[in-house]
């Protein structure tokens, strides 16, 4: 038994087959990374770079002038910056963990929860996902307006939380890794669905809902609503992207730096869940 | 008194289930179910945004099909880069994920990260909106002038022999998505055992591991992904708008997307992007049951 264990998954290639392998793996990596470093090289550029032509890539003289020149930017803004930041992590992380809960929980019932009409829920939440988001801003505005949620932070918040594709996701999680046998245990201990959810599904289901969180988290993250939030004070970070490119190529430079600080909180999130999905690896298997 | 206790332990059950069901349902209803309900209601109407919807009947899917001379154009369209971009991008989403799997912890997360950038920066178009522009200061064009391929600079996004491929290669270089993640994250919760059992029973290369074990024991995974790539494939419309402009020239990458919005937003034809969105909807909705089959049929 040992043995086989050792030798499992030492499947060993040619060394043309690993060289190919890496070199596909790199450039394909190195291919799709090109916008955030061309991002990051423009924040860096002097104003001179910036209008050089033929325009250049790379940053040959890097300043920080771009970042330094932010707060002076950005001083002039009706309402603090702080409120700005205020409202883009608070409406993040509370529909992104609000998401999650409603998400995982329905996904659950939907999968183990035997009753009338759960196939038939199940194949609407999967077509519903298909249909085309455009259309449905005009009957959805006229949702919003009938509910009063205009102008709030609901409308942030409301519309995103029943977004089809987190159950989607945890149902297929839960189907391809929690076995029935597995909830029977714990019926067994007399414990109720609720509490079956909570702490035997919830800690097997992380790879699903951390997968979730970076995706939910990223889509509100650069949320800009079109005609549902008028107060400024209402409003969210990626809005002030546009006072500061008002100040036309002169200001370029200091419109990247905003975006690579814009760039930040997605990428720690994405750093946070991808590093504990990996980490997840071998033990998540459930025995049996 | 065995079964009654059964009985009523389920349905105590069922009654609490329900109750955590009910957050997402009411939502569900509310912001979704609703809202498309509304939208296809409005396909049989005549609505411009002003005035009430006017029932017209059939007219607007009569006029798709008869009248309109961008349609046939746009669904050609649409249906050759959800043909080529859905299978290729979903391959491509699970190989990726596949590829670095036997990596070590530290190599998979930037890998992952890279492979990912493209869905968290803002401005990825931007990128090749500068490699392929028209003058002579594009990368391409600068680098074919130099080289004396060609003698005067190309109009990539002008040329419609040109402007599909393009956006074909973009949005391939896009679809590390959703289903990638989502991938990654099937591919790690395969139990370990599986493998030294396939193993044991005479599995003795990586094909044959993929095939036998670790893509039948991640089938609702992959059909998720599979739906998420339908989805996207088929509502192309973002890049072309972008890269293309609109109109593109002669129409040659328009998609259902972009003539659904056109229709909506500058001809305040409301009725009739119902009704086209219905359309798209259909065939999506068509993939989606074949989809289904052929993730059925995988590792048989």
């Amino acid at each position: 038994m040992k043995n086989v264990k050792a030798q499992y998954r030492r499947y060993t290639r040619s060394s043309w087959g690993n060289f190919f392998y890496f070199f596909f793996l790199i450039l394909f990596g190195l291919f799709s990374v090109l916008p955030m470093i061309y991002t990051v090289c423009t924040s860096l550029k002097p104003l001179e770079e910036i209008l050089i032509f033929p325009p250049r890539f790379f940053v040959t003289r890097p300043v920080i002038d771009n970042y330094t020149a932010l707060p002076k930017l950005l001083s002039n803004l009706s309402v603090p910056l702080s409120r700005y930041i205020f409202n883009s992590l608070f409406v993040s992380v509370s529909t992104t963990v609000l998401h999650i809960f409603i998400a995982s929980m329905a996904a659950f019932v939907i999968a183990k929860v035997k009753f009338k009409g759960s196939q038939t829920l199940f194949m609407l939440i999967q077509f519903a996902l298909l249909y085309n988001a455009y259309t449905l801003a005009i009957p959805q505005y006229v949702i919003f307006s009938k509910l009063n949620i205009i102008d709030t932070y609901w409308v942030y918040i409301l519309p995103y939380l029943p977004s089809t594709l987190g159950v989607f996701l945890v149902k297929q999680f839960i189907d391809s890794s929690i076995p029935d046998a597995l909830l029977e245990a714990g019926r067994i201990d007399g414990a109720g669905i609720f509490r079956i959810y909570y702490q035997i599904a919830l800690p097997i289901m992380k790879p699903a809902w951390l997968t979730l969180a970076l995706f939910a988290f990223r889509d509100i993250w650069s949320m800009q609503p079109a005609g549902t939030i008028f107060s400024e004070e209402l409003k969210m970070l990626p809005n002030i992207m546009s006072t500061i490119s008002a100040g036309g190529i002169a200001r370029s430079g200091s419109a990247m730096a905003a975006t690579v600080i814009l760039l930040i909180p997605p990428i720690i999130v994405y750093m946070v869940s991808q590093g504990s999905v990996m980490e997840t690896m071998g033990s998540a298997g459930i025995k049996g | 008194m065995k079964v009654k206790s059964l009985k009523t332990r389920g349905s105590s059950e069922v009654r609490t289930g329900l109750i955590m069901l009910s957050p997402f349902l009411i939502l569900f209803f509310v912001f979704t179910v609703l809202p498309i309900l509304s939208s296809v209601v409005l396909s049989f109407t005549t609505y411009d945004m002003i005035s009430a919807p006017k029932f017209n009947g059939i007219s607007n899917y009569i006029k798709m099909f008869s009248s309109d001379d961008m349609f046939p154009n746009v669904l050609r369209n649409t249906l050759v880069l959800a043909i080529i971009t859905g299978p290729i991008g979903y391959m491509l989403s699970f190989v990726l994920a596949w590829m670095i799997n036997e990596l070590n912890r530290t190599a998979r997360t930037i890998l992952s990260f890279l492979f990912y950038a493209p869905a968290l920066s803002s401005n990825v178009y931007f990128i090749w909106q500068v490699l392929f522009s028209g003058d002579s200061y594009g990368y391409i064009n600068s680098a074919l002038l130099s080289l004396g391929v060609v003698s005067e600079p190309i109009q990539w996004f002008k040329d419609a022999n040109y402007v599909m491929v393009i956006i074909v290669v973009v949005q391939l270089w896009m679809s590390m998505g959703i289903s990638f993640l989502s991938n990654i994250s099937g591919l790690q919760n395969v139990n370990p055992e599986m493998y030294e059992a396939g193993c044991i029973d005479g599995i003795r290369n990586r094909w044959a591991e993929l095939w036998y074990i670790t893509l039948p024991s991640m089938k609702p995974i992959l059909l998720f992904g599979a739906v998420m790539q339908i989805q996207s494939s088929f509502s192309i419309g973002a890049v072309v708008t972008a890269l293309a402009g609109f109109p593109s020239v002669n129409y040659s990458v328009d998609t259902l997307v972009t003539l659904i919005q056109d229709v909506g937003t500058s001809r305040y034809e409301m009725g009739y992007a119902a009704a086209l969105s219905v359309f798209l909807f259909a065939m999506m909705a068509v993939s989606r049951v074949i989809i289904g089959k052929v993730v059925d049929a995988i590792g048989r």
